[in-house]
């Protein structure tokens, strides 16, 4: 049987080929496609009509309206990101310390970490949303959430807040850890990832340079700063990325470029939100990315 | 805790050295005492708001109003539960729902896989741009897609194909499963382009000598994946497994987006609470026409039965294999 005669080369270019296309043929139809379909939508008026949808060019129009003339959209925008740039560093924190916890030798390990990662497999916003719509049930409507939420929690809060201003620390710290504090449950439920890279981070980090440290006199603080900090160090430009487009993916946003698209129909409109969003939510990886990664030590 | 090196020990006389133990073992216990109350402290915030909906599901209606009652109720029953998988239509919905996710987690798998092997082991024109739009997958948000493949799926038609056979504009694929298959085949579902990172930075690190080894005994390159690389990448495998199984389960962006007609727990909990306070009165031998209204207390506890129902089956399954899903990512290439 006569075959085509191919160089290894490119023989081993073309297995390549076959073993990613599945991914190439979903790329270019399922994403790049839409991707592009979705800028000219948010440069349109699109309408549907029976056979498909009519486009009609208006220009920036959709962003003039998204931005200028929405009622609500560029508030929820600024508002995710400001809850973003506070839940980042919690999570991170959070998720570093408790990794290091979870690292260390005690008994009752295996249990803790089953705990810890349970979050993981519960983080579901469909469970979210019944259970605040469920809780409305209770109180009558969602005012009444919120009034006796802060009824209830109002009490701790302001003695934490003297404790703390007893102890001589500024108010932009104290306010920063009480909002922590009050949301420690959604803190510690969406850290779950975050703490399997960490410590899968610190498994890698060779148990001789402790040793070595250890011998030369190095507190455990030390060794933390000295060496864990730095070997993890790559690992939280990972965590800080994921965690940024994790606490995007359910966001008001989100529901808002949906209810725009489905319940108003208004295709070219959602079209440019997300758009806004998608650049806004680059500009902030990029800013991060740059920022971290001249800080990060590889080795 | 600061040991000092040996060379120090010497100088340091015998009762200070005791000292040093005693102070450095009360310092361990302390640090110990310390760490256990705050993992059980994080166990506990975790832990709470499950053992608190268990405590409802098996409440009576009337320990509702009853102050003294902590956690364990007074009167057992199983009537809530019973009522909560009315309303959900539970074990239909149950079957329904494993069977999708179960479907699109398989070939979420083996696309991801086949990616990712493609990705760490051979080189082609453009291999490495390719790379960097899986990349570009994970983080651009789902929503900026949303209406075009929204648009896409309802008059499907792959390249003109079916214009071209049947002279029909496209099908409509809404309300089937069509679209999460066709996504999950094409490794471009749930977080795939993850997925295929995990599994490329793991075939990277796997020695090249055992394909070498394959290729001169005369397997070509599928077999050489399925009989070789494959069973020996256990652990990505079933890390990628679990987590695409959870949260395809959990899922309600896409399955709201392309099937949200379909009988999906993720889909039926979020409506729970409406249909709680409509079907109630009903099955409690109430007309629907009578006006009574449910004890929102009462709706309120079959709703909270309702989401420990849709998430036993995690827990359940979370129970068995949690041992390897903590061992499988500290091993597997989660960390690059």
């Amino acid at each position: 049987m006569r075959t085509l005669r191919l160089s290894l080369k490119s023989r081993r270019a073309l297995l390549g080929l076959a073993f990613i296309s599945p991914w190439l043929i979903g790329f270019i139809f399922l994403f790049a496609t839409p991707l592009l379909q979705s800028i000219r939508f948010s440069l349109s008026n699109l309408s549907v009509a029976p056979g498909g949808y009519v486009l009609d060019f208006i220009g920036l129009k959709n962003f003039k309206d998204a931005i200028l003339v929405d009622a609500t959209f560029n508030r929820i925008l600024v508002d995710s990101v400001g809850a973003m740039l506070l839940n980042v560093p919690m999570i991170l924190f959070f998720s570093l310390f408790t990794a290091t916890l979870l690292n260390q030798k005690f008994k009752g390990r295996t249990m803790a970490r089953a705990i810890f990662f349970l979050p993981v497999i519960l983080a579901s916003s469909a469970v979210a949303a019944a259970e605040s719509a469920g809780l409305i049930n209770l109180m009558g409507d969602i005012s009444a959430v919120d009034t006796s939420a802060e009824g209830g929690a109002s009490f701790n809060v302001v003695s934490i807040v003297r404790m703390l201003n007893d102890v001589g620390l500024p108010m932009a710290y104290v306010d920063y850890i009480v909002e922590a504090i009050m949301r420690i449950y959604d803190i510690v439920s969406s850290s779950g990832v975050q703490i399997l890279i960490f410590l899968a981070a610190l498994q890698s980090v060779p148990g001789s340079m402790y040793e070595v440290a250890k011998i030369e006199g190095a507190t455990a603080y030390e060794s933390f700063w000295k060496i864990t900090f730095p070997m993890v160090s790559p690992l939280i430009l990972t965590n800080v990325i994921y965690t940024i487009i994790d606490s995007f993916a359910g966001s008001p946003v989100t529901e808002a470029i949906y209810q725009t698209a489905f319940k108003t129909q208004n295709f070219g409109l959602s079209s440019a939100m997300s758009w806004l969003y998608t650049l806004v939510i680059g500009l902030v990886l990029v800013v991060v990315g740059w920022v971290l990664s001249r800080r990060v030590h590889y080795n | 805790m600061a040991v000092s090196g040996t060379d120090r020990m010497v100088v340091v006389p015998k009762e200070n050295y005791r000292m040093q133990r005693v102070r450095n073992k009360t310092s361990d216990l302390l640090y110990s005492i310390f760490r256990y109350a705050l993992i059980i402290g994080i166990s506990f915030i975790i832990l709470y708001p499950l053992f608190l909906k268990i405590s409802v599901a098996f409440k009576d209606k009337q320990d509702i109003y009853n102050p003294t009652i902590y956690m364990i109720p007074q009167h057992f029953t199983l009537d809530n539960i019973k009522l909560a998988a009315q309303v959900m239509d539970y074990l239909p919905l149950l079957a329904n729902t494993l069977l999708f996710v179960t479907i699109t987690t398989l070939l979420t798998a083996i696309s991801c896989a086949l990616a990712g092997y493609g990705f760490a082991r051979f080189s082609f024109p453009g291999s490495n741009v390719l790379f960097v739009l899986v990349i570009l997958t994970i983080l651009v948000p789902t929503s900026t897609l949303m209406v075009p493949m929204y648009l896409h799926f309802r008059n499907f038609d792959f390249l003109g194909m079916i214009r071209l056979f049947t002279g029909r504009e496209g099908i409509n694929l809404l309300n089937t499963y069509w679209p999460s298959m066709i996504t999950a085949a094409t490794a471009g579902g749930l977080k795939a382009g993850l997925f295929i990172y995990i599994f490329r930075q793991f075939f990277k690190g796997m020695p090249k000598e055992i394909e070498e080894a394959a290729l001169i005994d005369g397997a070509g390159g599928f077999r050489t994946f399925a009989r070789i690389m494959l069973p020996n990448a256990i652990s990505p495998l079933i890390t990628v497994i679990l987590f695409s199984f959870v949260w395809q389960y959990n899922d309600t962006f896409y399955s709201a987006l392309f099937m949200s007609e379909s009988p999906l727990i993720s889909l039926k909990v979020a409506s729970l609470p409406a249909q709680a306070n409509q079907l109630i009165p009903q099955l409690m031998g109430f007309g629907s026409n009578s006006g009574m209204k449910a004890d929102p207390n009462y709706v309120a506890m079959i709703v909270d039965t309702g989401i420990l129902l849709a998430i036993a089956p995690l827990i359940i399954l979370y129970l068995f294999v949690q041992r390897y899903f903590v061992e499988s990512i500290e091993r597997s290439g989660v960390v690059g």
